[in-house]
């Protein structure tokens, strides 16, 4: 069924800007992304400010000065620990949640990472977000691909047909 | 549809969008050029999604029958 010409097409991209660090939106950026990685596209993720969190380790104090520290202490990293959009209550909100996934057999945030990694799909951080919070790459997970600012992500924006902002 | 040979099944049993298609997009890596895999679901998006997927990976859609809220779709593998 497949001709011989499908093999010479060029994967198509697929460019997702992650901006929130809420859990159930990045939560739609990774099912989008692991589908479309699946689906044999090409990924990248580029992560920006509130965004960012996803990527971080648990830890308490990052920040070279007492404003970014006392800002990331707030403002806590990891995949793990992200709040709700709505229905955050406290944390109550997200322990729910996360409680129902389990039940639905679906994969939690971190595993979403742990499964967009394997298929593939590119992070990238970005460097402003970055410095304005004064983080070091230390205080990020491994499966950071790329440290890069907006232009490096708009020329792969050209290259790819779907973008999303999320 | 009743005729179709499967050389593998993948149980995706209870599972939601999108780990079907993650499963199934590992699974293919298992199948020589021409085998066929069925896929046993029980999330309805699989009718549209696998079609959809297929469409993009270039490999075949067979069909899917629905026997009391259970999916079975084939699929064939057209390309390594």
């Amino acid at each position: 069924m497949a001709g011989e010409g499908e093999n010479i097409m060029p994967k198509e991209k697929m460019n997702i800007v992650v901006f929130s660090g809420d859990m159930d939106k990045v939560l739609a950026a990774f099912i989008i992304a692991t589908t479309a990685a699946a689906m044999g596209m090409d990924v990248n993720m580029f992560f920006t400010f509130w965004g960012l969190n996803v990527l971080r380790k648990k830890k308490f104090t990052s920040g070279k000065n007492i404003l970014q520290k006392m800002m990331n202490a707030l403002n806590r990293g990891g995949a793990a620990r992200l709040s709700l959009s709505k229905f955050n209550m406290l944390g109550l909100g997200p322990a729910v949640m996360k409680t129902m996934m389990k039940r639905s057999k679906m994969p939690s945030l971190p595993e979403m990472v742990q499964t967009a990694k394997n298929l593939g799909v590119k992070f990238t951080a970005c460097t402003t977000t970055f410095s304005f919070m004064g983080f070091s790459k230390d205080d990020f997970i491994d499966g950071v691909d790329a440290y890069a600012g907006a232009a490096t992500f708009l020329g792969e924006v050209i290259d790819g047909r779907v973008s999303y902002f999320i | 549809m009743n005729n179709v040979n499967k050389d593998m099944t993948l149980d995706c049993y209870g599972l939601l969008c999108p780990m079907p298609i993650i499963k199934i997009a590992e699974k293919m890596k298992e199948l020589e050029v021409g085998q066929v895999l069925e896929v046993i679901a029980t999330d309805e998006g699989i009718k549209t999604d696998l079609p959809a997927w297929c469409k993009m990976t270039g490999h075949e859609f067979l069909g899917v029958k629905e026997d009391n809220g259970e999916f079975h779709a084939f699929i064939k593998k057209v390309k390594p």
